[in-house]
Parts: structure tokens; sequence; C-alpha cells
């Protein structure tokens, strides 16, 4: 759960100083080591460690409330309450909330839909990013509000016209089964690419500002292409960016919930997320079977979390203080 | 130098033209076709999905049209109707305002204080920031059905703790107290993401500016109000854009609750109601996704305006 700060950040993290390479290889520990001796008084350590220990167990709460009640028969927890101490324990609901549900289809509805979504968001944020801060374009600032606006209306104001258009465009049959790009794949992923392409955009452009320009100016010299010098030199240096942004853009994708509601008919490609309305009985609801597949639903975009978590920090640098 | 791959009489083109403009000479053809295609794939992704149907839903918004039949222009009535007939438009306005108000007032500077704890950099601060960033990454309609687990009538743990068996109070149903549980339970989300976003921006912040202030007598909180907080200008105009971006989004929530009933109306389930339900009435949902829109122009052009206006004084 909490990997060491030492851990080693991919070389070329930006860094406070990124202009010596030598010196950017593990830019947290110098930083660390620094922030420990600087706060080095316990004045007000206590103080500190009580209240975000209290905050972190009712944020937590929740949470280990709903695994608490999914390993409970429903019987006992309407007898007794949710608080009781629990008599018996198993891991049935989770089974049940499986397979009632066809978690498994949904879950591989969701990861159509997310993988493309988010490779391509990122290439293509990636690109416009580097044309906008590094090559230094005419209009690359109307470029970046352009696509950073973009991503600021609501999502409501776009679902109408999008609906009608998609209806009108037919696919052939080997792309979409329903022959149209409504009710297919396609809509989604194309959606949630233009929708989470200016947020990217905005991250990756902040981020390459504080990339050296040297490096590249060399790569120029030595007769370098456009394409070389985006693929070669600068995505490399932006892997604590990209992993951060693709843990929020999966997350976000992955949770998505209007844009399959409207695009997708069919039951049967539902993502994941729309799975939990199969476990919803129509006059009862068993809340121990709903919690068991809450957590099962929510497990995915937890461990991505908490394997990139590492970059996260330190790939989110929204242009802070540069000098 | 620079153009060794080039061809000789565009090499000699390109320095023949280079004394008046430079710039030019660092793109081969090569150069601009990849740039031309990959910038125009993503400008043509976002015209087709983002720009040209958001100025379709203002299209949209003076006609009457049931999705189907012809498409007929009917002036300002649907904006007129909104306005006097329909019921639940202005308690959704009223929501949604003050859903941007909580997350602004409330979640907003929660996250700044607990990013600042966490940046002190105290034992476990690693577990700490993992446990507050959980909420973020669960999705809204779990975050929904966790709220029915805790704030159900009957078997909620909430009431079971309070104990008042004979007259529970119904969180989620009763209009007078359902609004603020939600917000609380978005609040419980935002949190989290404001929390991450700020910590990443004071990882930024130059610590020799800090000490410089403390070797000068500044007190703790003088140094934060007056040199940290500063130096996250930029920070803080993307949370305040993402907090009201959230708020006035937020709609999985309370669809997932109770399909946005009952007290929780909200604007953008009252233009999925009126686009996705039976009704269809699109250009009617359409002039409240309007309404919507403006919202949301107001608020971000006034954050982008204080942006840009500062960005030009350094």
């Amino acid at each position: 759960m909490t990997p060491e700060p030492q851990s080693s950040v991919p070389a070329g993290a930006p860094a406070p100083s990124p202009a010596r390479p030598g010196r950017e290889r593990h830019p947290r520990r110098g930083r660390y080591g620094a922030r420990r001796g600087r706060h080095g008084t316990r004045r007000g350590q206590y103080g500190v460690h009580l209240f975000l220990a209290a905050v972190s167990l009712v944020f937590a709460a929740p949470l280990l409330l709903a695994v608490h009640a999914s390993l409970r028969p429903y019987e006992e927890t309407a007898r007794h309450g949710y608080l009781s101490w629990p008599k018996k324990l198993s891991f049935a609901y989770y089974h049940e909330a499986y397979t009632s549900s066809g978690m498994g289809r949904h879950f591989l509805n969701t990861l159509v839909i997310a993988v493309p979504a988010v490779v391509v968001t990122l290439f293509l944020a990636a690109f416009v990013a580097f044309a906008v801060a590094r090559l230094r374009l005419r209009g690359g600032l109307a470029l970046l509000m352009f696509f950073t606006a973009g991503n600021l209306l609501p999502p409501q104001v776009l679902v109408t016209p999008l609906y009608v258009l998609f209806l009108r465009i037919d696919l052939p049959w080997w792309m979409s089964d329903s022959m149209s790009l409504y009710d297919s794949y396609w809509a989604v992923v194309v959606v949630n690419i233009g929708f989470q392409l200016g947020f990217c955009v905005f991250v990756l452009a902040q981020f390459m500002r504080t990339l050296p320009q040297d490096i590249l100016e060399a790569a120029v010299v030595d007769g370098a292409g456009v394409w070389t010098r985006f693929w070669r030199i600068t995505l490399p240096l932006c892997r604590p960016a990209l992993a951060a942004l693709a843990t929020l853009e999966f997350t976000w994708i992955y949770n998505d919930f209007l844009w399959a509601l409207v695009f997708l008919s069919d039951p049967d490609k539902l993502p994941v997320t729309s799975a939990l309305n199969n476990l919803r009985g129509q006059f009862f609801t068993d809340h121990n079977l709903l919690a068991a597949g809450s957590i099962l639903v929510a497990l995915p975009t937890i461990l991505v979390f908490l394997l990139l978590q590492r970059h996260f920090v330190a790939g989110l640098t929204l242009g802070a203080g540069k000098g | 130098m620079r153009e060794r791959g080039a061809p000789v009489s565009q090499r000699i083109a390109g320095t023949a033209r280079s004394a008046g403009r430079r710039p030019v000479r660092r793109f081969r053809r090569r150069d601009v076709a990849v740039v031309g295609a990959l910038l125009g794939m993503a400008v043509l992704l976002d015209v087709v999905v983002v720009w040209g149907p958001a100025l379709a839903s203002v299209g949209l918004s003076f006609t009457s049209w049931d999705g189907l039949g012809d498409i007929r222009w009917v002036g300002g009535d649907n904006y007129a109707n909104l306005v006097r007939d329909h019921p639940a438009f202005w308690p959704a306005v009223r929501h949604n305002l003050l859903w941007v108000a909580f997350l602004g007032l409330v979640a907003t500077p929660f996250g700044l204080l607990l990013a600042v704890l966490v940046d002190r950099g105290v034992r476990f601060s690693r577990f700490y920031q993992s446990v507050l960033y959980l909420p973020v990454v669960l999705s809204l309609a779990v975050v929904g059905f966790m709220a029915q687990l805790l704030l159900g009538t009957d078997q909620g743990v909430v009431n079971t703790v309070i104990g008042d068996g004979r007259d529970p109070v119904d969180w989620l149903g009763d209009p007078r107290v359902n609004l603020w549980m939600m917000m609380l339970a978005a609040s419980w989300r935002h949190t989290g993401y404001v929390m991450i976003l700020y910590l990443a921006g004071l990882k930024s912040v130059d610590p020799t500016l800090k000490e410089a202030a403390a070797l000068d007598g500044a007190s703790e909180r003088q140094t934060f109000f007056h040199v940290t907080l500063p130096a996250l200008r930029p920070v803080n105009v993307v949370v305040g854009v993402i907090t009201v971006i959230e708020a006035l989004r937020a709609f999985d929530i309370v669809y997932a609750v109770n399909k946005g009933r009952n007290g929780l109306e909200l604007l953008s389930v009252l233009i999925t109601d009126n686009i996705i339900g039976e009704a269809s009435r699109i250009g009617f949902g359409s002039a409240i996704a309007v309404v919507l829109l403006g919202f949301s122009l107001v608020f971000v052009v006034t954050f982008l305006a204080h942006e840009w206006r500062g960005a030009h004084d350094t």
C-alpha cells in the first residue's frame, strides 16, 4: 500500500532543476530528505497525525463497511444491523454477484471501451501538447484553448446532436452488428477520446513546458525530424505525466455512466458500471449482494491506482512554481 | 547542416529563403505531413465530438423536435416554458448552485488543508495519501450505493448508530436533507481529488522561497498565505475550474440513488430525462443544456480571464 519514497522513478522525471540530467534520476529522494530535515521539529506532529488518522478513518469507513457487509449473510445483518459483530463470514456473495449479473461479460465490455480510448487519447493529446509546447507553432495558445475549453462543456450539452449523428452514420457489419455507429463500441470510444482530449492536452502541455529545451535543439541540429523529436525524445521524458494521466483517464472512462447509457441500447454491450443495476431486484434488493458487486466493480480502478500511484503526484505537476 | 536529409534542390531553396523566414527551415516536407495529419486528426475529432454538437445544441434549443419528425423553429418558446412552467427547473438551478457552493467552499478548502498536512511529510503520509485518494477511483454509481448502505432508513448504519427506532430519518428520501447527504457523498470523492492536485502543486513549489520567508521571520501561517498560496496560482485556477465543472456535471450519484427525483433534481438529470426519456422533447432538453452551458461558461471564463491577466503580469 505504501511504497517507499525512495522507489526508483523513471529517469528523466522533471525535477526542480531539470537542466542537469545527472541530478534528475532520483528527484524524490533528494527532496524527501530535505523535507524531513526542514520539518524535523516535533512540534505539532502529533496533532497532524491525529487529524490525518481520524480523517483517513472517516474516509475509509464506507469502504470498510461495504466490505464488512458483503461478507455477511443478509438474514444476519437484517436482524442485527450492519454494525453487529459477525457470526458467519463468507465470499458467497462475491460469487453470486459475479455470476448473476453477468459481470464477466460487462468487464470485458468496459475493457473494450476503456483501453483503446485511453491509449488513443494519450497519444493524440501528447502530440498536440508537443506541437503547442515544444514546436512553438504559431497559434499554439489558441489551439490549447480550443482543446481545453472543449473539455469544460458539460457532457449533457453534447448528447442530443451526437445521438442523432451516430444514428445516421452507417457502419459495415464487421464493424458494428447494429449497422450504425449508434449502439456500437466505436461510438463510446470516439466520444470518450474526443471528450477527454482537452484535459490531457492541458496537463501534458504544462508538463512539457518544464522540460529542458536544449535536448530538442540538439536533436534539431542532428537532423531529427518532428516524429523522432516527439516519439524518441519528448515522450520518454513525459513518462510520469503519462502514467498519472493514464490512471486518471482509465478511472474516468471506466466509471463513465452517461455515454454508455445514451449510445448503447443492447443491454449485453453495457459496461460494468451498469451491471450493478442487474443486482437490484424489482421489489427487493439484497444490499449485501450489492455491496459485494460494488467492491468487485471498484477493484480494477483501485488496483490501477495502487500500481501507478508512485508516478502519480510527480506526473500531475500543473505548472506551479516554475521559477 | 540542419537539412542534411533534404534533397539538394530543396536545400538550396531553403537557404535562399532562409534570410527572411528562419523557422520554416525547421520543418521538412515529411515533418509538415506528420504535424498536419496528427494535429488535423485531433482537431477534427474535437470539432466532431465536442464543438460541433455544442453549437448544434444551441441551435436545437430554439426548435421543437421529437427526434423523428420535422424540426420546427419555435424561437424562444422553450426558454419561456422552462422559466415559467417547468416545475423542476428552478429547484434544479438552486440545487446546482448550492452544489457549486458546497464543493467550492467546503470540499475544496478541505482538500487543500489535507494536501498541506500530508505534504509536511510526517510518517505514514504516503499511507494517508492513498486512503484519502481512494474514494476518487470509485464510480459515482458505487458512491451512490454506499450512501444507501450508510444512510438507508431501516438498516442504514447511521440510523442504527443513532438508534431512534420509532421515527427514523429518511436521509435519502426526505427532500429537506437528501440533497445535503448527496453533496457530502460527492465531497467525499472531490476532496481526495483536490488534495492530489494540490499535493502535486506543493511539491513543485520552490523550497527556497519558503526558506527565505522563514529566515525573514515569517510564521508558518504567514508563509503559507503569503508565499505558498500565491505560488500555487496555476493550480488554484485548475482546481477552481474542476470544482465548478464537477459540480455542474453531477449526475451519476443522484441518478444511482433515485433517478434524480424528490428533492434531488439537477439540471443534468432534467436534460437526460427530456432527451432520452419517453417524452423525447429534444428541443426542450437542449434549452436546459444551453442554460447549463451558460452557467459553466460564466464560471470558467471568469477563472481563465483571471489566470490570463495573472500570466501577463509575470
